[in-house]
């Protein structure tokens, strides 16, 4: 067997039965990382000798006939917004360049309790601002599908981790859509939780009322397997929620959709949209009726505003929460020469440390937030956001979820959106709405565009707390879509002269 | 409206981002693009509108008030730019004339 390309539910299955070790797994995914990262760039720091010392350990207490949790022994790639002892974080940024974190973010701690093997850090756009990695502070991330292209952001790292080979599992975070398109460009899949679904706690902030982190895999049940070990209360986030998680890989194995409402958004598509991707929705549309579903058509019309509205309120927020990022207790330092005052050396080191996009955001947030503009700015921002919640709330009335394009085309080429702020943001148009209103949403392969044979993404939207209820539609879709390919997009790129140098299918 | 790129450097120094003059002359004209495609927000808001801060409808949460350990000096002083005696290790706080 390939351990590259088995799924992290059957990798933790042959490492339980003691069919291979959880070394030789790691090793197999530390090999394929040195092997093809020089060409995609995914990981910014990688830990060989904690990964191999954790497998170990797996591998140890496996020896001793313990019972091993269902994800023990498959290595992760963590996005580097977490806080993890042992390794750098950086969350992109010069400011935080040779970081060491002294303490864990709450996931990070699940995750190696769990067993779970973190490969290390992956690449993303500095502070998880972008839609590509080009804002990373250190550099751009390609997508394996195509070099020159965008493997979507600010998660690009994870997503393109996923789909090299590079590793079975990544996590992310989703502000504006930051897990969803990535995956939907990288033919992964990608899942925000319900806002408060999972913790907050370690994980460096960008806008604290919409991030929220998640699972990336390579399949639906893999996805659900990794949900239920970071998702769950942390008395350590004062905005997580005191809830059972849904039962997410019940769902995920349960793949049924039968009888069960779907709202297709009709403001999520038309103008903007590329044919190919609008295509390829409306085909698994009609692979869901045909497991089923009843498809019916919902308007959302504030939803037109969403994209409006966020670039308001995060960037309030980013504006605030970059404040900490003071040159003081640590990170850079720039001008401290004994003569500067704190204050200049402050505005050194921020002026030296930031990137162009953390640079445009804060001040963007800062205008939003000064006296004489809030209103008309954010407190315009936050009623549009009642009123996004308001639509959510009339379509869930009438539907179990909601559905769309994850984004509104498949990967562009690197370079296209740098110096168009705005055509970059408008990546995020069809995931935005979901962060407002705090509920959920998953974006699971749905075919590539004829017109590009790159990756298209169908994104399943839920009420909140029904997280189940993407596991259910996006599983559906998947095992349907898979059988009539005879393998995932995934498998197709893997046994593709394109996937080639990936070195880990039929074409090798 | 139109932004100007001393208005870009004045923003700058309220949020602590010494900005180069390339910097302001670059984002004056971005922000503009980006605050005409954002301003949409007051058309559709009317005043009966309630704002909403939060996806969550939570209220004073609190944890059990339980003794933790804190995290060791060492290691937070570690990550510290610089440090003396124990401490962070800053710039001067007080001006000339103060």
């Amino acid at each position: 067997m390939s351990l590259l390309r088995t799924s992290a539910a059957d990798l933790a299955g042959v490492i339980a039965s003691g069919e291979v070790s959880a070394r030789e797994v790691t090793q197999a995914h530390l090999d394929q990382i040195q092997a093809v990262d020089g060409s995609v760039k995914a990981f910014l720091h990688v830990d060989a000798e904690g990964a191999l010392a954790a497998a170990d350990a797996v591998d140890a207490r496996r020896a001793a006939g313990e019972a091993l949790s269902p994800l023990a022994g498959v290595p992760l790639a963590m996005k580097d917004i977490f806080t993890i002892t042992g390794m750098p974080t950086t969350c992109g940024s010069r400011i935080l360049e040779g970081w060491s974190p002294p303490y864990s973010s709450t996931i990070a701690e699940k995750l190696r309790a769990a067993g779970v093997v973190v490969l290390g850090k992956t690449n993303m756009d500095e502070f998880a601002m972008g839609s590509s990695t080009e804002n990373s502070g250190f550099f751009t991330t390609h997508n394996p599908w195509d070099n020159d292209r965008v493997p979507g952001g600010s998660g690009g790292g994870s997503a393109a981790s996923l789909a090299a080979f590079e590793a079975p599992l990544a996590i992310g975070t989703d502000t504006g859509g930051s897990i969803r398109q990535p995956a939907s460009v990288t033919g992964t899949v990608g899942v925000k939780p319900t806002y408060g679904g999972t913790s907050r706690y370690g994980v460096v902030a960008m806008a604290s009322s919409l991030d929220t982190p998640g699972p990336c895999a390579r399949t639906v049940l893999d996805a659900a397997l990794l949900h239920s070990v970071i998702a769950g209360h942390d008395p350590r986030d004062s905005t997580s929620i005191d809830a059972p998680v849904p039962d997410v890989v019940g769902a995920a194995r349960a793949a049924d959709v039968t009888g069960m409402r779907i709202g297709v958004v009709k403001e999520l598509g038309g103008e903007g949209y590329q044919p190919g991707v609008e295509q390829r929705f409306s085909e698994a549309l009609a692979v869901l009726e045909s497991l089923g579903a009843e498809i019916v058509e919902v308007s959302c019309p504030s939803f037109e505003y969403a994209l409006a509205a966020y670039y308001l309120i995060m960037p309030s927020e980013v504006s605030s929460n970059l404040a900490r990022f003071d040159a003081m207790r640590y990170g850079l330092r720039v001008g401290d020469d004994g003569v500067n005052s704190t204050e200049e050396v402050m505005n050194l080191t921020r002026g030296a440390g930031f990137g162009a996009e953390a640079k445009r955001r804060i001040i963007l947030g800062t205008y939003a937030l000064s006296s004489g503009y809030y209103d008309a700015y954010y407190g315009s921002a936050q009623k549009v956001r009642t009123l996004i919640k308001r639509d959510f709330d009339a379509a869930f009335a009438r539907t179990d979820v909601l559905v769309s394009p994850s984004t509104p085309t498949t990967a562009f080429r690197i370079g296209e959106r740098t110096a168009d702020p705005l055509a970059m943001y408008k990546a995020d148009l069809c995931t935005i709405p979901s962060n407002l209103a705090g509920n959920c949403g998953i974006s699971v392969p749905c075919g590539l565009s004829p017109d590009d044979g790159l990756p298209v993404g169908f994104q399943v939207m839920a009420p909140v707390m029904a997280d189940d209820r993407l596991y259910r539609v996006a599983a559906a879709l998947e095992a349907e879509l898979t059988k009539r390919w005879g393998g995932t997009l995934l498998d197709h790129l893997a046994d593709s002269p394109s996937g080639a140098y990936l070195g880990v299918g039929s074409m090798r | 409206m139109a932004i100007t790129a001393a208005e870009v450097a004045r923003l700058g120094e309220l949020a602590r981002i010494r900005l180069t003059a390339e910097e302001t002359e670059t984002l004056a004209p971005q922000l503009e693009v980006i605050l005409a495609a954002v301003a949409t927000v007051s058309e559709v808001a009317g005043d009966d509108i309630p704002p909403t801060s939060h996806a969550l409808d939570l209220v004073n949460v609190f944890r059990a008030d339980e003794v933790q350990p804190s995290l060791p000096a060492e290691a937070v002083l570690a990550a510290a730019p610089a440090t003396e005696d124990g401490r962070f290790r800053v710039p001067r706080i007080l001006g000339e004339e103060q």
